[in-house]
């Protein structure tokens, strides 16, 4: 993309130097594309510099023995197929993804519904606070669950010993930490969800409601026939969108359980911090994040088509 | 439980017997309405409330295991008084100030100037541009950190704020721009032509017009900017080593829990303090960035 640029750049400047050349570089730079390619510069940049180049560093990287001295090929990723750690991770954040954002649309979905329903003057209020969970940076709520689920001190198990649950070890037991993870995820993501359905539900005309009610719809008809139709879009694009960042998580997990007990919380994030940062080898853990970009690229692929469908109707 | 409404009003009832079958519908649904709020309200504000509480508590009282942790018998503020009276949290709250505040600054410029050439200066590849900006998003933190790592390490900014302020764009950048296009493509062309007519330059026009019309979008950008910027929580855990250049999200944790003992009550009071300046940006600018937010998705 940016190669591309370049030689687009590079072909205006040969066809406006051949004519006149007195004013060439006056004229080159009065050119509108060339002005353009100039703002663009710095985004160029960033993405060039920061993301394209570390991401193929990464694949190079990713081919190096431990102590980075010796090309050995595809070896870190059949190394890792071969853990079953690794193995684990891998459903681990599948469940991790596919279980938060399931469980983060159903909710949005709900809490949208509900908050359409209510009269507009209450509206903004309730929405100020079910948006509180998202406006709390995640590194910084989370503390506050860890607190909740500490062993001894955990107030949810004070709260359950008062009608006399036995006390759950949140994150103690490998079932119940992921739910707990899961859970936190949950409670991050959920407002999300909600604010954008409920911008959807707000865009679906009244008539459309009528029209269902005159033909005799009941309200799961409406529902099912006029609601999800007309969201059908913008539910997609944002389980797809939450997928991939979800996936991508690392907040979380790092804070509660930091991938125990015995790695059966580990995700890709946590688990190739684990491996490249605190473990200190480096190939191995942009390894084990490289497997999550073929996962990542098939979720894209539904998203850039609406992406590109966005762009061509804002050209066009 | 509409469905048995609508059935009974087009069993010819009399249309006010239908109607008044609707208003009771619409005050169950109401009800209904309000208890699912209700409960989704106390699931969402639970963990906050309970920080505040613990932060309000002496650490005698939280390691009392036969009190109720849902309240506080004797309020004190001595967590936050000896928050910002000794140990390194106001450093790490002046540096996530620096770095929070650069980090929108380069974004907005960088963004606003890079959406204003992609939505109205056509050229050679901008279509594909615009779609690469959004492609960023393949490519997550989770997935950079460990390069970045090594390149970072290589040019000497391993345990820099600097190098904060140099990769947090990476975040920034792409989906503010994104916003940006789509609120200048929506600016009437009849604008720009008047302001050539009068003799406007493209920076001038950018100035004078764009940005003061898409002043919302810019303010949903802004918004964004400054929230990643603020929670951004991989980058300093991993780049950044020392205590005094660490910014809040990894200060708070490295400080306060020394070896096994956890001072509950100040991570608590620490981590309200550094939630305070977004809950503070979201109280008056909420609807700007929702707008904002949800302008892009539901236009497509």
């Amino acid at each position: 993309m940016a190669d591309g640029k370049t030689l687009a750049a590079d072909r205006l400047s040969d066809t406006a130097a051949t004519p006149r050349r007195g004013s060439t570089l006056t004229r080159l730079a009065r050119r509108r594309s060339t002005l353009a390619f100039l703002m663009t510069l710095p985004l160029l940049a960033i993405i060039g510099g920061l993301v394209a180049y570390p991401f193929a560093y990464a694949i190079y990287l990713s081919m190096l023995n431990k102590r980075m001295t010796r090309f050995i090929g595809l070896d870190n990723f059949s190394f890792l197929l071969t853990r079953e750690t690794f193995q684990a991770v891998i459903w681990q954040s599948v469940l991790f993804a596919v279980g938060a954002v399931i469980a983060k649309a159903l909710i949005g979905f709900i809490l949208a519904h509900v908050l359409h329903a209510l009269p507009t003057r209450g509206q903004r209020m309730w929405r100020g606070l079910l948006l509180v969970p998202w406006v709390i940076p995640p590194a910084i709520s989370t503390l506050a669950w860890w607190w909740l689920f500490d062993p001894s001190y955990s107030a949810f198990n004070w709260a359950l010993s008062a009608i006399a649950v036995p006390p759950v070890a949140w994150l103690g037991e490998p079932g119940w930490a992921r739910f707990s993870v899961i859970l936190v995820n949950v409670w991050y993501g959920a407002p999300f969800f909600m604010i954008m359905y409920l911008a959807a539900l707000k865009s679906v005309p009244d008539q459309l409601y009528e029209a269902a009610a005159i033909d005799g719809a009941s309200g799961i008809q409406k529902l099912r026939y006029v609601t999800v139709p007309m969201m059908k879009n913008i539910i997609m694009i944002t389980i797809l969108f939450s997928l991939i960042v979800t996936f991508a998580n690392f907040d979380i997990v790092r804070i509660l359980t930091n991938g125990g007990p015995q790695d059966k919380t580990h995700i890709f994030g946590t688990y190739a911090f684990q491996v490249g940062i605190q473990s200190g080898d480096l190939p191995l853990g942009s390894a084990v994040s490289l497997f999550m970009f073929p996962i990542l690229a098939v979720f894209s692929i539904f998203v850039l088509r609406d992406v590109t469908k966005r762009n061509k109707e804002l050209a066009g | 439980m509409s469905g048995a409404s609508i059935t009974a009003a087009g069993a010819a009832a009399p249309a006010y017997r239908g109607t008044g079958s609707l208003r009771r519908e619409r005050r169950w649904a109401l009800i209904g309405a309000y208890i699912a709020l209700a409960v989704f309200v106390i699931f969402f504000i639970t963990p906050p409330f309970h920080m505040l509480v613990t932060s309000l508590k002496s650490s005698a009282e939280i390691a009392d295991l036969s009190s109720n942790p849902w309240i506080v018998k004797r309020p004190t503020l001595s967590n936050y008084w000896e928050l910002l009276t000794q140990g390194n949290y106001l450093i790490h709250f002046r540096n996530s100030l620096i770095v929070t505040l650069s980090v929108v600054a380069i974004t907005m410029v960088v963004s606003t100037v890079a959406a204003f050439a992609l939505a109205r200066m056509r050229f050679w590849g901008s279509a594909v541009l615009a779609t690469g900006v959004f492609l960023t998003y393949l490519v997550p933190e989770t997935l950079l950190f460990i390069p970045l790592f090594q390149i970072l390490g290589g040019i000497g900014l391993y345990n820099n704020l600097i190098s904060m302020i140099l990769i947090y764009p990476t975040l920034t950048v792409p989906f503010c721009t994104w916003i940006m296009i789509g609120y200048f493509s929506s600016i009437p062309r009849e604008l720009d032509e008047a302001a050539l007519i009068d003799g406007a330059n493209h920076f001038q026009m950018l100035w004078k017009i764009f940005v003061p019309v898409a002043l919302p979008g810019i303010l949903a950008a802004m918004i964004f900017a400054f929230t990643v910027s603020w929670a951004q929580f991989l980058y300093p855990m991993a780049f950044l080593v020392s205590s005094e250049n660490m910014v809040l999200t990894v200060g708070i944790v490295s400080d306060l829990i020394r070896a096994d003992t956890f001072v509950w009550g100040k991570i608590m009071a620490g981590a309200l303090m550094a939630a305070a300046p977004p809950l503070l940006v979201y109280a008056f600018l909420m609807d700007y960035y929702i707008a904002g937010l949800t302008a892009g998705a539901t236009k497509g």
